[in-house]
């Protein structure tokens, strides 16, 4: 029997608007996996120690606020430093288009949630792309 | 051959409310014979309305929420609305404003007018107002654990305008508890905070008359997944709870409760939205009557602004925001609003447009002027549905608001997570009905379309941060150091006594002492809060 997928949901930045946190915390809970929700008010320094320390294969980062341009870039390139660059990162929330293009192509975002996704397509993203637990 | 192909199931089509109370095909007397009697509009307890005439009398205030960027920039749209018919200002400011952080802290990095307009000192303020004389228009401050700094700057603005305090009308958000229970963004520790927020109520009740320091918000619950009924109990349980403490204060009921406001979501289930602000009226004229003792009438009588639900707007599909949109603010106005807000179709995405906002205040103005849904008060009282409906709103709600007496008030179901817990439970389960199709959300999970419909965004200049750290580092270098601090040490004497701390925030903020000092001055005596989080 595979371990279930290790899943740290954050909401980094000011925002403490946490619902769609919740909501997607719980709901890839019911998938099975191991969900650890980080609480708000995140710095990305915080958001990469607690992934480094409860070993997660993914890293789920909740913004709404419009800060996802200044805060991911910069947890990606913590987690680069740390050797940790196989931890699957995927954003949800208010994020425009081109800038979603650009967190993906020019930072390596896995995959970027916008409003109206679905949870089932979420937890599907996350079960075939994230590394497996060893 | 299938004898009959089942019937098509009813997906989607759920009959029950939005708090899950299920409804019948059709109502009758039997329905409402058990329900009070339903005096007149103006009448105690005021189910139909706090005023006889109603809209005949006067419009509700069309107060759109809006800021961005820098006050420079926000001043200019505030000029624009105004030309616009808009009769009452809204200010909607930036996280790190309403954070208690200024906008050259390394903690606002990205979010500087990214969600509202950023607003550090009083200068910022001065700008913000700049040629809106504060005597003639209403102003509306969405800002809450720094919300005694942000009155006390607005005050300090009208001062300098030469307006007199007493002529001031407007209203303050300064409702802290819901920021516990559902919108976040809280500074200090429950009780302190608790403590502002009364000092706020008490200042204002002796020095600015007219003027509402606290809107009790349900808005932001809703928003955070909560049901209707669940937004009505906690919204009033939170009236309760300030009333206790402001009492505990010493002011007598009948000198605040006049000026204690309200502010409620309008939300998708058309007529449970009307049974929520008739249960509402209802239930707090009998709260202030029966459980304070209040006599004066105005302090039963529950005054509210209205808003649109955000969280209903689709990215998908933009459009059909307006729709949503017209729909909900009628349910406002049937419920009898005195103020409301109507989104833009853009939000989902971005603050508002200059397009999409004037596209929302058109809305308000063709209920207004065209629909003539504002003759007589309280249109839909003595509906069958509606009488049972409001009955069983308030029911439920009234269920809740023991429960949360039960446990002792809010700031302890509060700090055991109650209405925290509730509302996770009924967003989930709401998030859940959507994905499965029980509910439907047009464009969304049904009759939706791979082609786009492009609309036109606002971008907020990313300059506007590098603008708004300049002119701060110019106000630190060109105001007396030596006053700042002053005022600063006397307002940290303050919060640790237990006088009123307003003149003291007063002499602070005039001093050009920041919103992110004073703050930090209360943080260094109140200590922070961080919630235990839960799924």
């Amino acid at each position: 029997m595979t371990s279930p997928i290790r899943v740290l949901v954050a909401k980094p930045g000011l925002d403490g608007h946490d619902r769609g946190a919740k909501v997607i915390a719980r709901a890839l809970r019911d998938a099975g996996m191991e969900v650890i929700y980080t609480g708000l008010r995140q710095t990305p320094e915080m958001i990469v120690s607690a992934a480094l320390e409860e070993d997660v294969q993914v890293i789920g980062l909740s913004i709404l606020s419009g800060a996802h341009n200044a805060i991911v870039p910069r947890v990606i390139e913590l987690l680069r430093e740390k050797g940790m660059s196989d931890v699957l990162v995927v954003v949800g929330g208010i994020i425009p288009d081109e800038d979603a293009a650009q967190l993906k192509q020019k930072h390596g975002v896995a995959a970027v949630f916008q409003p109206g996704a679905s949870l089932e397509e979420i937890a599907e993203f996350i079960r075939s792309a994230a590394r497996q637990p060893v | 051959m299938k004898p009959f192909a089942a019937p098509p199931a009813a997906t989607g089509r759920k009959f029950e409310t939005l708090s899950g109370i299920p409804v019948e095909p059709w109502y009758g007397p039997e329905h409402v014979s058990g329900l009070p009697p339903l005096p007149a509009p103006g009448e105690f307890p005021y189910t139909r309305g706090i005023h006889r005439t109603m809209y005949q009398g006067r419009l509700w205030t069309m107060r759109q929420f809006s800021g961005f960027a820098t006050p420079e920039e926000t001043n200019q749209r505030y000029l624009y609305l105004l030309s616009q018919g808009q009769t009452g200002l809204s200010v909607a400011f930036d996280l790190p404003t309403l954070m208690g952080v200024d906008a050259d802290h390394p903690s606002a990095e990205g979010e500087v007018g990214q969600c509202g307009v950023s607003v550090s000192s009083l200068e910022d303020m001065e700008i913000l107002f700049r040629g809106i004389p504060l005597k003639d228009v209403t102003v509306s401050m969405t800002i809450n654990s720094p919300a005694p700094i942000l009155y006390a700057m607005y005050l300090a603005v009208a001062e300098k305008q030469g307006a007199d305090w007493n002529e001031l009308s407007g209203t303050l958000q300064n409702d802290i508890l819901k920021e516990y229970i559902a919108q976040k963004e809280y500074l200090y520790p429950p009780r302190p905070s608790m403590r502002l927020a009364v000092d706020v109520i008490e200042f204002s009740a002796r020095q600015t008359p007219r003027y509402n320091p606290i809107s009790i918000s349900g808005y932001h619950i809703r928003e955070a997944g909560s049901t209707a009924v669940q937004e009505l109990a906690f919204t009033l349980r939170d009236g309760i709870e300030y009333v206790d403490w402001t009492l505990e204060r010493g002011l007598p009921v009948d000198a605040f409760a006049p000026r204690l406001s309200f502010f409620f979501n309008a939300h998708n289930h058309f007529f449970e939205e009307i049974a929520k602000y008739r249960a509402a009226r209802r239930m707090w004229a009998h709260i202030m009557r029966d459980r304070f003792g209040a006599s004066d009438e105005r302090s039963w009588k529950l005054r509210f602004h209205a808003q649109t639900a955000g969280c209903s707007l689709s990215w998908q599909q933009p459009y059909n925001n307006v729709i949503r949109t017209a729909i909900q603010a009628l349910a406002g106005v049937l419920g009898g609003t005195q103020s409301l807000h109507t989104n833009s179709l853009d939000e989902a995405y971005a603050l508002p447009s200059e397009h999409a906002v004037t596209i929302a205040l058109r809305t308000q103005q063709v209920i207004a002027y065209e629909s003539g849904v504002t003759a007589a008060a309280d249109p839909l009282g003595g509906s069958y549905y509606l009488e049972w409906l409001t009955g069983e709103v308030e029911r439920k709600a009234r269920e809740y608001i023991s429960r949360i007496d039960a446990m002792g008030g809010m700031i302890t179901a509060i700090e055991q997570n109650f209405p925290q817990r509730e509302i996770a439970e009924a967003s989930y389960r709401y998030q859940k009905e959507v994905e499965q199709g029980e509910r439907v959300i047009v464009g969304v999970n049904r009759f939706s379309s791979d082609e786009e419909e492009q609309i036109e965004l606002l971008e907020i200049d990313q300059s506007a941060a590098h603008r708004q750290q300049e002119k701060l580092a110019a106000l630190r270098r060109r105001r007396s150091q030596t006053r700042m601090q002053e005022a600063l040490d006397r307002l940290k004497k303050a919060a640790e006594g237990s006088q009123n701390t307003l003149p003291c925030i007063l002499d602070a903020v005039k001093a050009y002492a920041t919103a992110g000092e004073i703050a930090g001055a209360f943080r260094d005596v109140f200590g922070s809060w961080q919630e235990n989080s839960v799924l």
